[in-house]
């Protein structure tokens, strides 16, 4: 073969191999755009669904009601009655799930052996993997009468034993992104500490937490979206009655738990009161997307400078 | 170098430390051979060789830092003076002795803190709380590390908004806030500008009168500024121990003149 044709040939080669990455870069693009267009669809619906919905209810009365009867004669909508609901469970759940997963982490990144790590890892993920439904009636059935036998005259409903159960189910998100975050705190900042006397216990709370800070605020926002979010749980455990309260041992509706109920009951599509459930998702969905940025913030602000 | 015309006699200087017969094994791998090594008191005393020779692992056995990572075995001693502990033996709590050592490692590592509780760092972790006292004992250190005046209206800034020189000197008033009685620096300088260099080195001559010094470092000419007595170490074993010049201009062994000719160019 001549020098000529040898060159001809790779450069036919090249462009082949460039028509290739090209179809691949396009395949990954596309698949990236499928994601994006669906978010911007479901917020696209959330929002143009509910201006349907502020057209006939005024946005001060959403807000400052307090009452929700959308399907009474005497219709109320006054979102705080399901909110109160979701912030109450999500209080109790978080006061569970983010002290426990910040020191299960600490113990798993810090103390434990690595053969203990590696048996508890595993078992963890298998809690995150548990169907949501099962811990649902895990708190009915089980957590509920457990907690009436301490505070008698507990409903059976109650945002008490939801709150408990969603708070073990998000333990293992908690965790796990915090523990990644401690694991990545480099050697010689703990060497650091050990060096001026300190010991296994100083150098976890004082040195590694403080350096993973950025990575358990990503953690910590993760739960509270999930406990926001979280929607079986609260629908079978804590009752479907609309309820203005933050007392724990009461039974409430949640923002979540009111949407599946008007979701799956019979309300013909266009009514007011099939629109109420968009109007009650963008307030969900505002909620997460504030403590989202909040994360973003407190990342941006405490980003690790090893 | 620092030794004086006239050098005093060995036998006549006090010791502050003495590596005896010392062995020491990552699992089964040996990475020090029977190390002899006096460290003289107030003095600076330069560990050098090539890479790979032992001289962190040597440190690091000062401190106990071996007793953080399973596997690991000392044999034989490092006697502390003038209380005559061995700092190795298995009933002294490597915390006990990491209370009275201190280390400055390779590349700062300021924690996460202001610059002041970095400082005041060690002095909690021993228990001290009184504020007034915290303060003048923080201000002491970061005087002795010659860094007060630069950074004495941002105590309580963030560490890492530091330059890489100062976060070095803030982790040596760090290591002296508490008091040591011997400071080991393990290559200090090697992740730092030559001006930078330069102060640290200066910072850890005037150190001398206060703490006695054991340094590593990979740099011929900062050993021969810095320090009084240098150790050659070889594959685990230590070659030769003098007064710095000794060892660099009338080496006894002839491995050590060759690793210096060599690193001097
Ligand atoms: N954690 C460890 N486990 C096993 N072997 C190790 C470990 N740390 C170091 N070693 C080995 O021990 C020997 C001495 O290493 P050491 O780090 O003390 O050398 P050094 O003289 O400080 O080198 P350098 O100048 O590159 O820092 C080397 O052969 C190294 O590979
Ligand atoms: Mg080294």
């Amino acid at each position: 073969m001549s020098t000529h044709s040898q060159i001809a040939g790779r450069l036919a080669h090249r462009r082949s191999r460039q028509r290739k990455e090209k179809l691949i870069e396009l395949t990954l693009l596309s698949a990236a755009l499928v994601a994006i267009a669906t978010t911007l669809g479901i917020v696209f619906i959330l929002f143009s669904e509910s201006l349907v919905f502020f057209r006939q209810v005024p946005i001060w009365d959403f807000l400052t009601d307090t009452q929700w009867t959308p399907l009474f004669s005497d219709a109320h909508f006054g979102i705080s009655v399901l909110l109160s609901g979701t912030l109450t469970s999500s209080a109790i759940a978080l006061a569970i799930a983010i002290p426990m997963g910040t020191v299960l982490a600490v113990y798993l990144s810090e103390f434990a052996s690595p053969r203990t790590r590696e048996i508890a890892k595993p078992v963890l993920e298998l809690l995150a993997g548990i169907p949501t439904i099962v811990f649902g009636y895990f708190a009915l059935f089980f957590v509920t009468p457990l907690l009436q036998k301490i505070i008698p005259g507990l409903p059976g409903f109650n945002l008490l034993g939801a709150g408990i159960v969603m708070g073990v189910m998000i333990v293992p998100y908690i965790s796990s992104i915090s523990e990644d975050a401690m694991r990545a705190v480099p050697v010689l900042l703990r060497e650091g500490s050990y060096a001026l006397g300190a010991t296994r216990l100083q150098t976890a709370f004082k040195v590694v937490v403080p350096a993973a800070f950025s990575g358990l605020a990503a953690a910590y926002i993760l739960g509270i979206s999930r406990a926001v979010g979280e929607t079986m749980i609260v629908a079978v455990a804590a009752g479907m009655q609309p309820n203005l309260t933050f007392n724990p041992t009461e039974s409430a509706a949640t923002v979540t738990a009111y949407i599946v109920q008007v979701a799956k009951g019979d309300l013909p599509h266009g009514s007011l009161g099939y629109q109420t459930i968009f109007a009650a998702g963008l307030a969900l969905f505002l909620i997460t997307l504030l403590f989202n940025l909040a994360g973003y913030w407190l990342r941006r602000r405490y980003r690790e400078t090893y | 170098m620092n030794a004086p015309e006239a050098k005093p006699d060995l036998d006549s200087l006090p010791i502050k430390a003495e590596a005896k017969q010392l062995n020491f094994y990552y699992g089964a791998k040996q990475a020090l051979k029977q190390i002899d090594l006096p460290i003289y008191d107030n003095k600076v005393t330069a560990l050098i060789g090539p890479s790979g020779c032992g001289k962190s692992t040597f440190l690091r056995c000062f401190n106990r830092m071996h007793d953080l990572y399973p596997g690991n075995r000392y044999e034989g001693e490092i006697r502390l003076y003038p209380d005559d502990v061995n700092l190795l033996a298995s009933a002294v709590d490597p915390i006990e002795v990491r209370m009275r050592l201190s280390m400055v490692f390779q590349k700062p590592n300021p924690f996460p803190k202001s610059i002041f509780e970095n400082v005041a760092y060690g002095l909690r972790v021993r228990g001290l709380k009184n504020r007034t006292e915290l303060e003048d004992r923080v201000e002491q250190a970061l005087r002795d590390a010659a860094l007060f005046g630069e950074v004495q209206d941002r105590l309580q800034d963030l560490a890492s908004n530091l330059s890489g020189g100062q976060q070095q000197r803030l982790c040596i008033a760090r290591a002296l806030a508490s008091e040591p009685e011997l400071l080991l620096f393990d290559e200090p300088t090697s992740a730092l500008d030559p001006i930078a260099t330069g102060s640290i080195e200066e910072l850890i001559h005037a150190l001398r009168d206060k703490v006695t010094i054991l340094i590593v470092t990979h740099n011929m000419q900062q050993a021969a500024r810095v320090s009084d007595f240098t150790a050659y170490m070889y594959l685990g074993e230590l070659i030769e121990f003098g007064w710095t010049d000794d060892v660099f201009f009338r080496p006894k062994q002839k491995q050590t003149e060759d690793y210096i000719t060599g690193r001097f160019g």
